[in-house]
């Protein structure tokens, strides 16, 4: 892949081949409606519709539109239809998704305080090319803030770990 | 007629109490800082501080959320303005002529018309609930399980007739909604459906959830892509420019009454606001004299816009409490909040909780009036927190996500689905799958699915029952209309286009 730029500033993966897989993924869920509520049951019990009935014909309905889908965006749309983005704001996206993937999986383990500090701090840092005299302070006080918010005015529990624990904040 | 006005009477007694004003004073500067930030729009600002609400009782909790909503109506004319970027996607007819405007200096103009625009809409939309939702409730109240479910039938048809989405696409997502809805327990037999053995699933997908991954995350991921950046015009609203813009607006009374018209009939179908807002710009400027200067900065085409959608924003709760169907992913929200306080949304909330109904229609009238005056005052103060930088902006988002998520049912699992819905949100948007369709659905799937099947029970299967009476047809029938309406608009199309043709 050669990183030229087109006249519409770079390349990337086309519309066309993201929208035929977005109407497969959507299609393959149908399917899995259809297998999960043929092992329940989709005909009619003594006391009326089993619980398959209803996700049975939904998996359907999904299957059949997907499949329309795919064919109006293989078939029936001619021409080109340009970039689904260019691969670097897919990079941008990507730079979003991971350090989000990387909180949302430390979260239950050193809780949402530390791992908002750390989230809101590496963004600046790394993201936002910050100097850490400014994105320090701001990754320490959102999480604080936010304890006094939820924890204390609206006494609504979030997750904790070790360093609360070690400071004795259990609500 | 005269019992609803003394519980109207009652509902403001409530309502005025000061820890309601303050609530609603909070809701409504909540609310603006959510319209105005990218990636927080009305329907998952609502749905994150949804769980501030479970300590309070639920009229407290519903005033708060509904003037978060308020805010957040009045919050995308703002960004709209004096950025030219729609906070919300109700409020892009609103750049066409406000961002002219502001850059010709007349920002204060008008703000002050699009703030003073939303209130008329507003405030008709709320004078029309306070009409009509009780006479509807109390026709729903004699509905039984067919004529629910012909309801429901209707409200998600007009979404495959209205939206702007190809017809697949929006049954796909809608579709995908009713799956996500049915997965766990079934409510009729008790028994666990499309679980496949994961202990996670057990109690199926949370729609809050859905919500603030699709609208939250994925917008975030959206802007991302865009690498916005905020330059804006600079903000003063002066006492001077108000008078002044008032003194003028009174001229347009007459688009204004249209724009109240069709923001009400949209907001009612679950079409929403934001084709409300559209169309209402359209013909006003085919039927202005001034019409050929709109796109320049013409300040009617701030007022229809702005009056249309948030007359149809708020029209969009008479459905929700009158029937139990939300008419908005943002009334949805608030649909989901009246179910976690323990109320049954529907006709007969009018009669077993008359505190809450009316406490709430007497806070649309109160928070709309606190809210223009908020928004008057602290237009400055709102518009500097656009200039602090995405990078700082979104990462603050993505934890007031996570934390919303993981509130909902104290489940850190639920967090990683936000996620995903967040990346899903983000693929579905980009090819124009429509997400309000199937947030609805998932919150709607069970309820839907009960009516359906006790319907069905009633009928020994046969689906007749859907056509047994004269006022159940009717409602399966115009939804029938409204699902094959593109291929009826269609053939219309081609008969008048022929039609044409032979007499040419």
């Amino acid at each position: 892949m050669s990183e030229t730029a087109h006249e519409a500033g770079g390349t990337g993966p086309s519309h066309r081949a993201v929208e035929a897989g977005v109407a497969i993924v959507i299609g393959l869920f149908g399917v899995i409606a259809v297998i999960g509520s043929l092992r329940v049951g989709i005909g009619w019990a003594d006391d009326g519709p089993m619980a398959g009935f209803f996700p049975f014909y939904i998996g359907v309905i999904i299957i059949l539109s997907s499949l329309v889908n795919l064919y109006t965006v293989l078939f029936a749309t001619s021409g080109d239809q340009g970039l689904f983005a260019t691969w670097d704001q897919l990079g941008k996206v990507t730079s979003v998704v991971i350090p989000t993937a990387i909180y949302v999986g430390i979260m239950p383990y050193i809780g949402i305080y530390v791992a908002s500090a750390l989230l809101i701090g590496i963004f600046m840092l790394w993201l936002g090319k910050y100097r850490w005299t400014i994105a320090i302070p701001v990754a320490l006080l959102v999480p604080v803030l936010t304890f006094f918010f939820f924890e204390r005015w609206f006494l609504v529990p979030l997750p904790k770990g070790p360093l609360e624990r070690l400071l004795g904040l259990y609500a | 007629m005269f019992d609803d006005l003394g519980n109207l009477m009652y509902g403001f007694s409530v309502v005025l109490q000061p820890h309601n004003i303050l609530l609603m004073v909070v809701g409504i500067v909540l609310g603006v800082i959510v319209g105005v930030l990218p990636g927080l729009g009305g329907a998952n600002g609502v749905a994150i501080l949804l769980p501030l609400t479970f300590s309070m009782s639920p009229t407290s909790a519903i005033i708060m959320l509904s003037c978060i909503y308020w805010g957040a109506l009045f919050g995308g004319a703002i960004t709209s303005i004096l950025f030219n970027i729609p906070g919300e996607p109700w409020s892009v007819a609103t750049t066409f002529d406000g961002y002219p405007m502001a850059q010709q200096g007349r920002a204060g103009e008008a703000l002050t018309a699009a703030f003073t625009s939303s209130f008329v809409g507003a405030l008709f939309a709320v004078i029309m609930i306070t009409l009509v939702a009780p006479l509807v409730a109390s026709f729903a109240l004699r509905f039984g399980p067919a004529e629910i479910f012909s309801v429901y039938f209707l409200a998600f048809c007009s979404f495959v007739g209205l939206s702007k989405e190809p017809p697949f696409k929006t049954i796909a997502a809608m579709m995908l909604g009713f799956g996500l809805g049915a997965v766990g327990l079934d409510q009729v037999t008790g028994q666990l459906r499309l679980t496949f053995g994961f202990e996670t699933l057990l109690g199926g997908f949370d729609f809050l959830i859905a919500v603030i991954g699709l609208f939250g995350i994925g917008e975030i991921l959206l802007t991302m892509e865009e690498g916005l950046s905020f330059r804006g015009k600079s903000a003063k609203i002066s006492l001077a420019v108000v008078i002044k813009t008032w003194k003028e607006l009174p001229r347009y009374w007459l688009l204004s009454l249209r724009s109240c018209l069709i923001g009400c009939w949209m907001g009612i179908s679950p079409a929403g606001a934001t084709p409300a807002s559209f169309m209402s710009y359209g013909i006003a400027k085919r039927i202005s004299k001034r019409g050929h200067n709109f796109g320049k900065g013409e300040i009617e085409g701030v007022v229809a816009p702005e009056t249309a959608a948030h007359a149809a924003g708020t029209a969009a709760l008479l459905p929700m409490l009158a029937l139990g169907v939300p008419g908005s992913p943002t009334a949805a929200v608030l649909l989901g909040g009246l179910l976690i306080w323990g109320l049954q949304p529907g006709p007969l909330l009018f009669v077993e909780q008359t505190e809450f109904v009316w406490g709430l229609i007497a806070s649309m009238y109160m928070g709309n009036i606190v809210g223009l005056i908020v928004v008057l005052t602290c237009v400055p103060l709102f518009a500097a927190i656009l200039r602090v930088p995405f990078s700082v902006i979104a990462p603050i988002i993505l934890v007031l996500c996570a934390i919303g998520a993981y509130t909902v049912n104290n489940n850190s699992f639920d967090v990683v689905m936000m996620l995903v819905f967040g990346i899903a949100g983000y693929f579905m948007k980009k090819t124009n799958y429509p997400m309000a369709p199937m947030v609805l659905a998932i919150v709607l799937g069970d309820k839907a699915e009960e009516s359906f099947r006790q319907s069905l029970l009633g009928s020994q299967g046969s689906l007749g029952v859907f056509f047994s009476n004269a006022l159940v047809s009717t409602v399966m029938t115009l939804g029938l209309i409204a699902l094959f309406w593109p291929l009826i608009s269609r053939a219309m199309d081609l008969v008048l286009r022929r039609g044409s043709a032979a007499r040419a």
